[in-house]
């Protein structure tokens, strides 16, 4: 009941107070001189905002950064220390291991099987358009808890004679022995299995952005190849691949971007273990399991130096839209 | 001509194989969530020695039950508080950073200042950022400010207190959404119509009237779709919730107590993830068309 009431409490409160705030802002601005007014003004409007992310995302992070270089409760400086104990231990170059397959697979096979699924429906009545989309795309709406929820009762494996889970007994009927998956590592099996997870959650995602872009692709340029003799297939790939390409590249980074750092599925899924771990899960354990501050940190460290160049890439991209403009 | 375009009729025409994939792709993606509906109103028994296919394919000889919802509500899980405890972090985590968001746009749109694309470009880089990177020192930050307000009188047991609150996990989720909320509000009021602005100039109007009866208004269609986004990334959340707001249990922390269990029968967890998924799917079936236009306008984290 106290929940309710102080939900109910910051939906009221919580936008007023925002705004009450921004008008005391505005009015304390204008009791300045016109001339400085006028250079203080913008800072009413992103000023709150600088002030959140500067400290809640830029110093949090500087200091992150810190503690990779020192101890377990952040008290010592220990220089690589934290670095070289990662890399010493085979389990955690697993983890790295695990880390670039997932973005060597999840990202690419998600624009693909995104593109498929735009070009397919795309083709169909709007009816049936709109149907089919929406089912691919609910996935989305289903938090990872309990999509991991769901897909573990697919992959379960029983020790008896019945298999409750479905991927076992599609197994069985084809007259195979049921596996238990989520321990199967060879050729990290399980960890691909996972990722299968992420696929059907993210594949809407993909599947929206990239529909829109095909749907963009003026119907001349298709019309002009198939008057020069362009089969399907050249169509598709010289003619509306090219044109939808930027959407497809930003959608591809986008993944990449959640794959890196992917979590909760993991997490509900196996727990890092069997050979699935990522650097994601493996900062929650030593922060939390074995609370070792340093180590995290090194962890989230090695994370962001994969990240950089993303980064980089993006106020590049962003940059080059504004000279367009 | 019919003759030219033969080949993009082909191509435009190949429709029941078009279809007949789709049907397959279509029912595999639904089988998990089928499973889920099937699973969530069976009995233990049930659910232990048989799967939850056989619910569909032989539903008359099912003992259909309500009793794993019982049980989800029931004191063991108390499913119904940790509802409303998604709701009072979710509501808030969505309007607060909007709000805000909603003035850095128009600063960084109508405004003119020195430093505005560098603070832009910042907010860019910002937003690849991953949550975990920031994590350890804002809780650090939390735990030391509950400290200072110790230091305040009639506060000496830390009563009143951040760590673990609701507040705490209403600014964390504000401050990771609030690069891309800006990039998407900013994106969109690039494309309102300028002279507008400056008519409204002319005529006297201040940037806080031209901002809250002119562009608030007609950014209505990006502020929903950020909000259904927000919305649905926060209600979905677990890890920000299970390190800010640990005082108050969320769905997502109760649904994965309960995958701890499942030996007792699939029947539990999918009752609970069925209670969790209700209000996402609402939102989103019944907000998709601003939903869908929202993230064809800019890309999402």
């Amino acid at each position: 009941m106290q929940d309710i009431l102080i939900a109910i409490l910051a939906i009221i409160v919580g936008p007023l107070a925002t705004f009450g705030f921004y008008i005391l802002l505005n009015w304390l601005v204008n009791l300045f001189p016109e001339k400085v007014g006028r250079s203080l003004r913008p800072y009413v409007f992103i000023g709150p905002v600088l002030l959140l992310v500067g400290g809640m995302l830029v110093y949090p992070t500087v200091q992150t950064v810190t503690f990779a270089f020192m101890n377990a409760d952040s008290t010592a400086w220990v220089g690589f220390n934290n670095f070289t104990r990662l890399f010493k231990d085979p389990n955690f170059l697993s983890t790295l291991f695990n880390n670039f397959l997932w973005v060597a697979v999840v990202p690419i096979t998600t624009v693909v099987f995104g593109i498929a699924i735009a070009t397919l429906t795309d083709r169909l009545g709007a009816i049936r358009e709109r149907v089919f989309k929406s089912i691919i795309f609910m996935p989305m709406a289903i938090s990872f808890v309990a999509a991991s929820s769901i897909w573990r009762l697919n992959y379960q494996w029983d020790s008896g004679d019945t298999q409750i889970g479905m991927l076992n007994a599609i197994v069985k009927a084809f007259g195979g022995t049921p596996v238990a998956w989520m321990q199967a590592e060879t050729f990290s099996l399980n960890s691909l299995l996972i990722m299968v997870v992420v696929i059907w959650g993210n594949a809407g995602f993909a599947m929206t952005l990239l529909s829109a872009a095909i749907k963009a692709v003026p119907e001349e340029t298709v019309e002009a190849g198939a008057i020069d003799g362009a089969n399907a297939w050249q169509s598709f790939f010289r003619i509306v691949l090219p044109q939808i390409r930027v959407t497809a590249v930003s959608v591809f980074i986008t993944v990449l971007i959640s794959t890196m750092k992917i979590f909760d599925v993991i997490w509900g899924m196996t727990g890092g273990n069997f050979h699935t771990n990522v650097l994601g899960v493996d900062f929650f354990l030593e922060y939390f399991v074995y609370n070792d501050t340093g180590k995290a940190s090194a962890v989230v460290v090695l994370l962001m130096i994969a990240i950089i160049p993303i980064m980089i890439y993006q106020i590049r991209t962003y940059r080059k839209q504004e000279e367009l403009r | 001509m019919s003759q030219q375009t033969s080949a993009l009729q082909r191509f435009k025409n190949f429709k029941p194989g078009s279809t007949l994939v789709m049907l397959i792709v279509v029912l595999v993606w639904l089988m998990p969530t089928i499973g889920l509906l099937v699973t969530a109103f069976r009995t233990q028994s049930d659910s232990v020695h048989t799967g939850w296919w056989t619910g569909v394919l032989d539903p008359f000889h099912q003992h259909w039950t309500l009793s794993a919802f019982e049980g989800v509500f029931s004191s063991t899980w108390n499913l119904g508080p940790a509802f409303f405890a998604t709701v009072a972090i979710a509501v808030p985590a969505t309007i607060l950073p909007i709000t805000f968001a909603a003035f850095a746009a128009y600063g960084f749109t109508f405004l003119e200042f020195k430093g505005r694309e560098v603070w832009f470009s910042m907010i860019i880089g910002l937003m690849v950022v991953p949550l975990q990177a920031a994590i350890v020192a804002i809780l650090q930050m939390f735990v030391a400010l509950d400290k200072w307000l110790m230091t305040i009188p009639g506060n000496e047991y830390g009563d009143f207190h951040l760590s673990g609150e609701y507040p705490a996990g209403w600014i964390v989720h504000s401050a990771f959404a609030m690069p891309l909320a800006v990039y998407i509000l900013r994106n969109y009021m690039m494309t309102l119509p300028h002279a507008l602005i400056e008519a409204a100039r002319i005529d006297g109007a201040s940037h806080f009237q031209i901002f809250w009866r002119l562009i608030i208004p007609m950014s209505v269609p990006a502020l929903a779709s950020f909000a259904i986004f927000q919305f649905l990334w926060v209600w979905n959340d677990y890890f920000i919730a299970f390190m800010f707001v640990g005082n108050h249990t969320v769905m997502t922390y109760q649904i994965l107590s309960m995958l701890g269990q499942h030996g007792e029968g699939w029947q539990i967890v999918m009752a609970g993830c069925l209670i969790s998924v209700l209000v996402p799917l609402t939102v989103f079936f019944s907000l998709q068309r601003y939903f869908v236009r929202g993230l064809t306008a800019g890309s999402v984290k």
